[in-house]
């Protein structure tokens, strides 16, 4: 059971060079795979083809194999893609419908989608503002959140569908800390609680510090440094490939090139 | 949907399912569509001004009760640029008009031409406010939802929704453009030569900010199960009662009415 993309190799419509690949990656269920790079490394890209929106809906020519679970997402209709792959984007306002009235009518928006029951779709909202912590925000106008919570509504709006795996480009580019730490306690929660697999593209090296198990850098299309987060944010390439290495690397690296000892403690107390 | 119009749905929160009330607000969408469509005929198919004279008494007297008089006395001033101009092209350019008020050099406005300009003027703000009568008292999520009980597709719902939503919308990110543009040293305000100059650097991001938004929309609604095959849940359903059916049938035989006597020559 894996979210698997095999000997991919993507080119955009109207261009013979590769955007993406090769590349292999597997997503398992439970655990958060972050993904970092300079721009242009191939990194919403790489949420395209895995959500099946490259070639699905923006065309272009896939090589290599996606698949979700064993199924080859090539077969599935976006609809079917769409419940096993959930796919957030950096701003939440483009994601929002704008045709809703209130927040929970906008979180049902997918679940109405499929025509399930009612009952279905008031338990799939309710769940999926719980599991990211934005229960209280369901009677607002989705028009009228600041930017940590219309993403955070954003990321309930995909929930609801219950896939199996998120896709997440950039979901905290346009907050502040205050809304990245909301975003981040949210993906934690929303982990742990649901026991998807998260695919999280990432600039902000500390959120990627905090939450993924393991972690990729790309590099023009390619895989440049796979392993653990914790030994992949550590990797002193990592300004080379144009990633900014986490705080507290950044902290203990100037300190030890200033003289001062490095120590948990220290960092604990910094943090 | 088992649940009939204006029901509540078990489990579905009062905001969700809350229904519209006061004067012609709780009218549903459908019936408001339909007596502004019977408006809008009677605006330009009764000939002279007894259709724009009678539209503005329904309208007026509809407009106090359901106490949006405000909004469209707002519209009509929207409307203005629009209006006068052709108070202008009529009062000085309409063909054959002989019986010029005054003349000033080569200009000569005409009684014909005041005449023409004023209905024209008057047909175009009734009609404007027929529509914007029906768009003040109905919420847009009850029209999509009356639109989808009534069985037009998602997509045709969705396009509605969006063209409604596209004025505020475009609005907001005018402004937040404009802002932009401000911060970096464009001077829009004062003369209005200057906020004619502000207005190149306001259109080309608007429209193709608005172009490139397509696809990431589309994928955004594709990640939504947008195209999933089989009918949509609704989770309210304006209430749809005997007065909404018989002031819909009134209206559409109405139109038929003043539709047939305008063929038929018995006005106009």
């Amino acid at each position: 059971m894996s979210l698997e993309l095999a000997s991919i190799r993507y080119r955009y419509a109207g261009t013979s060079a590769v955007a993406l690949g090769p590349l292999d990656l597997v997503i398992e269920p439970g655990r958060v795979v972050g993904v970092a790079g300079a721009n242009e490394s191939g990194k919403t890209t790489l949420c395209l083809v895995a959500a099946g929106m490259a070639p699905g809906v923006v065309g272009g020519r896939l090589e290599g194999r996606v698949t979700v679970d064993g199924v080859a997402a090539a077969g599935l209709r976006p609809d079917e893609m769409a419940q096993l792959c959930g796919l957030l984007f950096q701003r939440a306002a483009m994601q929002l419908t704008h045709t809703t009235a209130t927040v929970f009518e906008e979180v049902a928006f997918g679940p109405c989608n499929l025509g399930l029951a009612t009952g279905e779709v008031v338990a799939r909202v309710r769940w999926a503002l719980d599991a990211v912590g934005v229960g209280e925000l369901a009677p607002r106008d989705p028009t009228r959140l600041s930017g940590g919570q219309g993403q955070l509504v954003a990321l309930a709006a995909v929930l609801a569908l219950r896939p199996k795996y998120l896709i997440l480009d950039e979901p905290t580019s346009e907050l502040d800390p205050a809304g990245t730490q909301l975003v981040a306690d949210a993906l934690v929660r929303a982990a742990r609680e649901t026991g998807v697999g998260i695919l999280l593209v990432e600039h902000k090296t500390d959120v990627l510090a905090r939450i993924a198990d393991e972690a990729i850098v790309l590099e023009r299309g390619t895989v440049a440094l796979h392993g653990p987060a914790a030994g992949v944010l550590a990797d002193p390439r990592l300004a080379e490939l144009g990633v900014e290495p986490p705080a507290r690397d950044r902290l203990e690296r100037d300190a030890w090139a200033a003289g001062i000892e490095w120590s948990d403690r220290l960092a604990e107390a910094i943090r | 949907m088992d649940s009939r119009p204006g029901d509540p749905i078990d489990g579905v929160p009062d905001y969700v399912t809350r229904r519209s009330t006061g004067f012609y607000r709780a009218l549903n969408p459908a019936t408001k569509l339909a007596v502004a469509a019977l408006e809008v005929v009677a605006v330009f198919i009764v000939p002279g001004w007894p259709g724009p004279g009678a539209v503005f008494v329904a309208l007026a007297v509809t407009a106090l009760a359901s106490r949006t008089t405000r909004a469209l006395i707002l519209i009509g001033l929207a409307a203005s640029p629009l209006v006068i101009s052709i108070m202008v092209v009529n009062l000085f350019l309409v063909p054959g008009a002989a019986d010029p008020i005054f003349r000033l050099g080569p200009l000569a406005p005409t009684v014909t031409g005041l005449g023409v300009g004023l209905l024209t003027s008057a047909r175009l703000l009734v009609f404007s406010s027929a529509v914007a009568l029906a768009y003040v008292t109905t919420p847009v999520d009850d029209l999509l939802a009356d639109m989808s009980r009534r069985g037009l597709g998602r997509r045709g719902v969705f396009v509605v929704g969006a063209a409604v939503q596209m004025v505020p919308r475009t609005l907001e990110r005018a402004g937040e453009i404009m802002d932009a543009q401000r911060a970096r040293g464009m001077d829009t305000e004062g003369h209005i030569w200057r906020r004619a100059r502000g207005l190149v650097p306001l259109a080309g991001p608007m429209v193709f900010g608005a172009l490139t938004e397509v696809e990431e929309r589309t994928m955004a609604l594709e990640a939504r199960a947008f195209t999933a095959p089989g009918r949509q849940t609704l989770l309210r359903v304006p209430a749809d009662t005997g007065l909404d059916r018989l002031l819909r049938w009134l209206a559409a035989l109405a139109l038929v009415a003043i539709v047939a006597l305008r063929v038929s020559g018995r006005i106009g």
